[in-house]
């Protein structure tokens, strides 16, 4: 704000705000100097953003948002455009890779706490963010009117039906059509080329924008704001740019040596990435042997078929990401980073990345009489995270902790009695022990003190 | 300007005002836009009836039409086949077809006019996928007792399309509204008393 250039620049800033723009969010942003490896994805996930607008814009030069054309569209941009399996393949790839990246910047949060006051809208704005992700990558995978995009997407808009009374209109609606047709692929190409990616730009403007005005949270859990020097600048701070544009840009070229080594040599990634079942056209007659969706949404897909009946499922589902959105009240310890929370914290944590793992693994393959009770012990093993993470959110009594675990294992084990369906009774108990060793362990572990105990927070960042 | 006293009650009043006249315009505005979605005159209008010759289906056969871009299943049952119906009423959800997910003519055992020919819209009541016609006892598992399953989920359905218990889906496959033109005609889409009106 104080000295005023000339020339040029000096005129613009009499007019628009470019210098202090520059000034807000990078020369004079203070970030903490302590960001380690996962402080990437954020910056990442930026630039995937970039790639795909980029490449989407002149996919659309090529592609044809008809049911006759699209199909052939695509062929046409893989085999006679110029560079379009390049352009396509980046597109491709780029998709798994965004939420390769956006998996790991959302779990960098649950590590550091990064979602906990004040920046519960940081959160939201990134739930949101996620959200509005799917639903982009989800009509985009409409578009090359493969036999996969085809079914893919009745099954997925085929859920909506299980509401009751109105399930059948908002499907109807959705498609314009009785069935996935012409009207639906147009449409999705229009929200998938405009309304989305709008949303999402200025959903990424309010998580920076929010992310700005409280500041950056580190892997100490320490507000750098907290401890400024004479000038009122964060002692633990640097500025954003230069020390973490540098860094970002060390990130963002070894993250395009990664993705351009599956661009080039691996773009269907044996079939994650791009399904072989869409390399045939689509076929209103014939369903794929296998219908799975791409491996991003299958977390959630094993959630849904972990339940019975249809509009349960649904909501399970749906409930699945609901959840994450309330993450701030339920997780209400006020120790951050995972770095001064107790052993069962990170046991807790750890179980609950490998749940998200294998939800995704069980989704990806057929159901059998195992897995589907592992998806649901699995399911069970997803929400109890949430159960439990709440309970850790303050110290309790030895009747707390054995209360809350019979009260848990009891429900688990009523459903199993009442409900479970699974025709093979010796699975529904042997897989019983999954929910149950999990219980044991992070609600009666905290009866011995030393696993429950967290550690002194530092006042100021320690690295 | 003579009198500068601010009516503060007028303008809450003015300013509520605006707001409601306004809030319900946007939404009066946005109702072209939400109807635009649903499905046009031109898709609505596809669904014309379609006439299918019966007469030379073997006995067990399975043939496929299309209707309103809906594969329609006509299966020319055996006498075994039909016989075998009666006995799986405990395994079933909804055996007398209570829930309408057929024309009342097919509110019965074999949901079907005549015993020997199934029409159904192909379908899968959970997802919508494609199930697979698999006649033969034994083959889904050991106690299979032949019908429809939908390798997507694992739902099942009986020789008439009624659905087992404890699979995903939980309701029988649709019937399609049909009657028979002559002996070895069908015209899907439509009923005996509609086509009278």
């Amino acid at each position: 704000m104080s000295e005023q250039a000339g020339g040029l620049l000096g005129w613009i800033d009499a007019r628009f705000p470019l210098s202090k723009m520059w000034r807000d969010h990078f020369a004079e942003y203070y970030a903490p100097k302590n960001f380690n490896f996962w402080y990437f994805f954020g910056s990442l996930a930026l630039l995937v953003l970039v790639i795909q607008i980029l490449s989407g814009i002149f996919l659309t030069m090529h592609y044809k948002p008809d049911a006759e054309l699209a199909f052939a569209s695509v062929e046409h941009i893989m085999r006679d455009v110029n560079w379009g399996w390049l352009i396509r393949y980046m597109h491709s790839t780029g998709a798994s890779f965004f939420f390769i990246v956006v998996y790991l910047h959302m779990f960098r949060g649950l590590m550091y706490g990064s979602f906990k006051n004040p920046r519960e809208l940081i959160w939201i704005f990134g739930m949101l963010i996620y959200v509005a992700l799917m639903a982009e990558a989800f009509m985009g995978y409409l578009l090359p009117w493969g036999n996969m995009s085809y079914w893919g997407a009745q099954v997925i808009i085929n859920l909506f039906n299980t509401i009751p009374y109105i399930g059948e209109a908002i499907s109807e609606w959705i498609r314009g059509d009785f069935v996935i047709s012409d009207a639906t692929l147009n449409r999705f190409f229009s929200l998938h080329v405009i309304a989305m990616p709008l949303a999402l730009l200025a959903l990424v403007i309010g998580h920076i924008l929010a992310l700005h005005e409280v500041g950056s949270n580190n892997p100490d859990g320490v507000e750098i704001k907290k401890t400024k020097d004479a000038n009122g600048i964060p002692v633990d701070g640097v500025p954003f740019h230069p020390y973490y544009t540098v860094k970002d840009i060390f990130g963002a070229v070894v993250f395009l040596a990664i993705f351009s080594v599956v661009v080039f040599f691996i773009p269907d990634m044996y079939g994650y990435f791009l399904e072989h079942a869409n390399f045939d056209p689509a076929n209103t007659l014939n369903t794929p042997e296998h219908i799975a969706p791409i491996w991003y949404f299958t977390p959630f897909y094993t959630v849904l078929r972990a339940i019975p009946d249809p509009f349960g499922g649904f909501v399970g589902m749906v409930l699945a990401i609901v959840v994450l959105f309330f993450l701030p009240w339920i997780d209400r310890n006020p120790i951050k980073s995972i770095r001064y929370r107790s052993v069962l914290f990170k046991i807790n944590l750890l179980v609950f990345a490998i749940t998200f793992i294998i939800l995704g693994y069980l989704g990806l393959n057929a159901v059998t009489p195992l897995y589907s009770q592992l998806a649901l012990r699995f399911t069970e093993l997803y929400f109890l995270f949430f159960v439990v993470l709440w309970t850790y959110s303050r110290p309790h009594g030895a009747m707390f902790w054995i209360s809350s675990f019979v009260i848990l294992l009891g429900a688990i084990t009523l459903y199993d009695v009442f409900m479970n369906t699974s025709e093979y009774p010796e699975l529904i108990w042997k897989t019983w022990i999954i929910p149950a060793a999990f219980l044991v362990v992070t609600l009666l572990l905290p009866l011995f003190p030393g696993l429950g105990q967290e550690k002194e927070e530092p006042a100021r960042v320690t690295s | 300007m003579a009198n500068d006293k601010i009516d503060h009650g007028r303008r809450k009043a003015l300013t509520g005002g605006v707001a409601i006249v306004g809030g319900v315009g946007a939404v009066i505005t946005a109702w072209p836009f939400v109807s635009s979605m649903n499905p046009s005159a031109s898709a609505r209008a596809a669904g014309a009836p379609v006439e299918v010759d019966v007469s030379k289906m073997q006995p067990g056969q399975q043939i496929q039409e299309i209707w309103r871009r809906k594969p329609v299943w006509i299966i020319r049952r055996t006498p075994e086949m039909v016989e075998s119906l009666g006995a799986l009423t405990p395994k079933l959800r909804d055996p007398e077809s209570r829930e309408g997910q057929q024309p009342a003519f097919a509110q019965n055992e074999f949901r079907s006019i005549k015993k020997e020919f199934l029409v159904l819209i192909g379908i899968c009541t959970h997802l919508g996928c494609a199930p697979e016609y698999r006649p033969e006892p034994g083959t889904i598992s050991a106690n299979w007792q032949g019908g429809f399953y939908c390798a997507c989920h694992g739902s099942r359905f009986d020789l008439a399309g009624r659905v087992y218990k404890n699979v995903p889906a939980n309701k029988n496959l649709e019937v399609p509204p049909y009657y028979f033109l002559s002996d070895g005609r069908i015209l899907i889409g439509m009923t005996r008393e509609e086509a009278a009106a």
